[in-house]
Parts: C-alpha cells; sequence; structure tokens
C-alpha cells in the first residue's frame, strides 16, 4: 500500500516532468490517475502545492472531468457503453448483467478490490455495439453469455492492461 | 462617446461601458443576479437580457457583458425579452424555491412557479454564478471555494466539503451572493462559515468584536502592516 510520503513523492515527479504551468494540470492529474489508480487526496494537496495553484481549482477540475475517479477503483476497470448506438443494442440489460455478475453498481468496486463498473457516454466503436471497453481492451457485440465467459477469464488468467 | 438609442431614448456614453451600466444610467430598470461591482463578469444569471438592433438584425444579449456601440438600438421590453427573461426567472424559481431573493424577483416580473419544472429540493438558495468563487480568488485571494462536480451535481463549497485551511473566515462571499446562500453566524468571538469556526478579534480601542483573526493575520502578512496596527475597527479609525 502506498503511504502518505510516497504519494507526495511521486506526485512532485509527475509535476516536475509536466512543468507548473497551470495549463499542465490535467495532464498532472492524468498521471497521478495512472499511478495510483485514482486521485488521492494527499495527491491533489501536493500537486495544488507544487504548482503553486489553489487546491480548489484543482478540485474542481478532477470533479468536473467523469474520466476521474476520486475513489480508489478496482484492479480491473469495466466500462459499459450506454451511448445511443449501444443502447438500442440492449446496453441497458447488458449493465444490469454485469451490476447482477459482480454485485455493484457504476461507480462502485468489488470487495476483493478485482472490479470497478463505469458506464461512459460512447467509447467511438458504435459499429461494434454493444461494447465494452475493459481496461484498454474492447469487446465488441457483447451478449449476456460472453459476460460470464470474459469475468471468468479474467479471474483465471488476468485481463490486458 | 459612443451613442445608442434605449427604448426610443437617445443616450451617450463613454467607451467601453457595458450596456447594463448605460441603460441603468437613462434610469431604466434591468434585473439582474450576478453582476456585482466586487467581481468581474460572467454572464452567469441571464436576467439582464436585452435585444439590440444592428442593421437590419436584432438578438439577445446579455446587457452586462455587451459594451455599448455607435448607433446601437436596444429594446429592454420587447415580447422577445420579456419572453426569455421570463423563461430564465422560471428555471430559476424551479432551482431555487426558497430563495426569498427569487421570489421577490419573480413577483416584480409576474412570474409564477411552473408545474413543468420540477422544483429541485437540495439546490439551497444557489444558482451557481460563481460570484462567491471570483471574489475569494481576484478580490480576497485565497481562493478557499469553488463550484465542484458538473450539470445538475454541480455545487458550491470547499474541497471535499472539508474544513478549508485556506479561508480567513471574511464573508466576502456572503457579502456577494445574490441569493443568500452562504450561511455565516458571527455570535460573540466566535464566526461560523464553511464548516469552520474562527476566533474573533477584539478592537483595541472600543473592545468589540470585528473581524477574525486569521482574517487579520492574512492582511498583515499580504500587505506588511504589523497587526498590531489592524487591531482598530473600522469605526475607531
Ligand atoms: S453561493 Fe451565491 S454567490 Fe456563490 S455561486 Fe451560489 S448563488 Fe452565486
Ligand atoms: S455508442 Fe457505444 S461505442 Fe458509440
Ligand atoms: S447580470 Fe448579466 S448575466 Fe447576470
Amino acid at each position: 500500500m502506498k503511504t502518505t510520503s510516497n504519494i507526495a513523492g511521486k506526485t512532485k515527479e509527475i509535476v516536475k516532468k509536466h512543468g507548473k504551468d497551470k495549463s499542465s494540470m490535467i495532464a498532472v492529474l492524468q498521471d497521478i490517475q495512472e499511478a495510483f489508480n485514482y486521485l488521492p487526496k494527499q495527491a491533489l494537496k501536493t500537486a495544488a502545492s507544487a504548482m503553486n495553484v489553489p487546491f480548489s481549482r484543482v478540485y474542481e477540475a478532477a470533479t468536473f472531468y467523469t474520466a476521474f475517479s476520486l475513489k480508489p477503483r478496482g484492479e480491473n476497470i469495466v466500462k459499459i457503453c450506454v451511448g445511443t448506438a449501444c443502447h438500442v443494442r440492449g446496453a441497458a440489460t447488458l449493465q444490469d448483467k454485469f451490476e447482477r455478475t459482480l454485485g455493484i453498481k457504476p461507480g462502485e468496486t468489488t470487495k476483493d478490490k478485482k472490479f470497478s463498473l463505469e458506464t461512459v457516454n460512447c467509447v467511438g466503436a458504435c459499429a461494434l455495439g454493444p461494447v465494452v471497453l475493459i481496461n484498454t481492451e474492447y469487446h465488441g457485440q457483447v451478449t449476456m453469455k460472453k459476460v460470464d465467459k470474459i469475468i471468468e477469464k479474467i479471474n483465471n488468467e488476468g485481463a490486458q492492461r | 462617446m459612443v451613442n445608442l438609442i434605449v427604448d426610443g431614448k437617445n443616450i451617450s456614453t463613454t467607451e467601453g461601458t457595458m450596456l447594463l451600466e448605460a441603460i441603468r444610467g437613462a434610469g431604466i430598470s434591468i434585473p439582474t443576479l450576478c453582476a456585482h461591482e466586487a467581481v468581474s463578469r460572467s454572464g452567469a444569471c441571464r436576467l439582464c437580457v436585452v435585444e439590440i438592433k444592428k442593421g437590419n438584425r436584432t438578438r439577445i444579449v446579455t446587457s452586462c457583458l455587451y459594451a455599448a456601440e455607435e448607433g446601437l438600438i436596444v429594446d429592454t421590453k420587447s415580447e422577445r425579452v420579456l419572453n426569455v427573461r421570463r423563461l430564465v426567472m422560471e428555471l430559476l424559481l424551479a432551482r431555487c424555491p426558497e430563495s426569498e431573493v427569487l421570489q421577490k424577483l419573480s413577483k416584480e416580473l409576474c412570474v409564477e412557479p411552473q408545474a413543468r419544472f420540477i422544483a429541485d429540493s437540495d439546490k439551497g438558495k444557489c444558482v451557481l454564478c460563481r460570484s462567491c468563487v471570483r471574489v475569494c480568488e481576484e478580490v480576497v485571494g485565497v481562493s478557499a471555494i469553488g463550484l465542484f462536480s458538473r450539470g445538475s451535481h454541480k455545487t458550491v463549497g470547499t474541497p471535499y466539503n472539508e474544513k478549508s485551511d485556506a479561508c480567513i473566515g471574511c464573508g466576502a462571499c456572503v457579502y456577494v451572493c445574490p441569493t443568500g446562500h452562504i450561511e455565516m453566524f458571527t455570535t460573540g468571538d466566535k464566526r461560523k462559515i464553511w464548516g469552520r469556526t474562527f476566533k474573533m478579534k477584539t478592537c483595541d480601542t472600543c473592545g468589540r468584536y470585528f473581524a477574525p483573526v486569521d482574517q487579520l493575520k492574512y492582511i498583515s502578512k499580504k500587505t506588511g502592516v504589523p497587526l498590531k496596527e489592524l487591531a482598530i475597527c473600522m469605526d475607531c479609525r
């Protein structure tokens, strides 16, 4: 587990890489999320003071973009596309299936910290709908049957990062 | 000087003056919420709309952000203006039904709550104009508060809704808030705001509590004036 001081240390490194200019804030937040899988409070505080930007401005940006998470997320992030094209191809039932299989709602993480569930609005692969994005892997034309298989596979062999 | 016509009256004003000031200067009233002399303009409330005519084209603009132009023909009470303003007012009222300021304003504009806009019960009196955030950043310079999240979840507050170490308890946000959303209680030697309790300082001359200690410390640090010299209230200076 990450301790407070190495969260701060890593954050300072990230700020150093991007520079202190206010315009690099989003890039810094993206890298923080990449490093810790979410945006820890300590990291936001450290980034704010290292970049000389008010903490409130950093928190505004962090809460504005849905791509950022303020809560620790699971090892694997399951993003169900609920955009228009996927919606008409049954994203809602698919979402329901994932919710029941994993026992969590969007925005939540399983107890074993293995999965987090999120919904997104169109991932730009509409022809493949309904689409489910797991970490970096796109699963197209996902059916109810496929859901169990996908999860089983990840449980046994891990997932693409 | 620029010359323009407002509701049929000839008006002249200095270059760079916003329509809002030009119009009010001519004795014509315009309802506003977010325009405040202490902060930069945001155009957030949309109540100050007027119709302008340039050549053959007319359009609706926010008067608080539109600078007066030579030859501009402005209508502050056209059917179109009144319709837009009414709709804006209806939406504001649906967001903050319990705001006395909005209730009063909508009475003046003859606007009633509309059944088709479901009234919110979780927004308090905040219309998200950002004036409080602006004053905290632009005038006070501590940026303790912000507008967080987005869309219908957007709220004003301190990061993580926690006590802010940046806040100095000055109450400038309360002063600029047009709707009275921000709560501040000052009793005796204590002031409560944004979830934090501040210790008040007594005036060295009259002995009354007049400002939070943290605010005086901040001013002293910023201006270099020794804390001792700041320990006298406005009335005793
Ligand atoms: S609290 Fe008041 S000043 Fe701040 S955004 Fe809301 S309405 Fe505007
Ligand atoms: S709507 Fe799902 S990928 Fe476009
Ligand atoms: S006063 Fe012009 S938009 Fe609010």
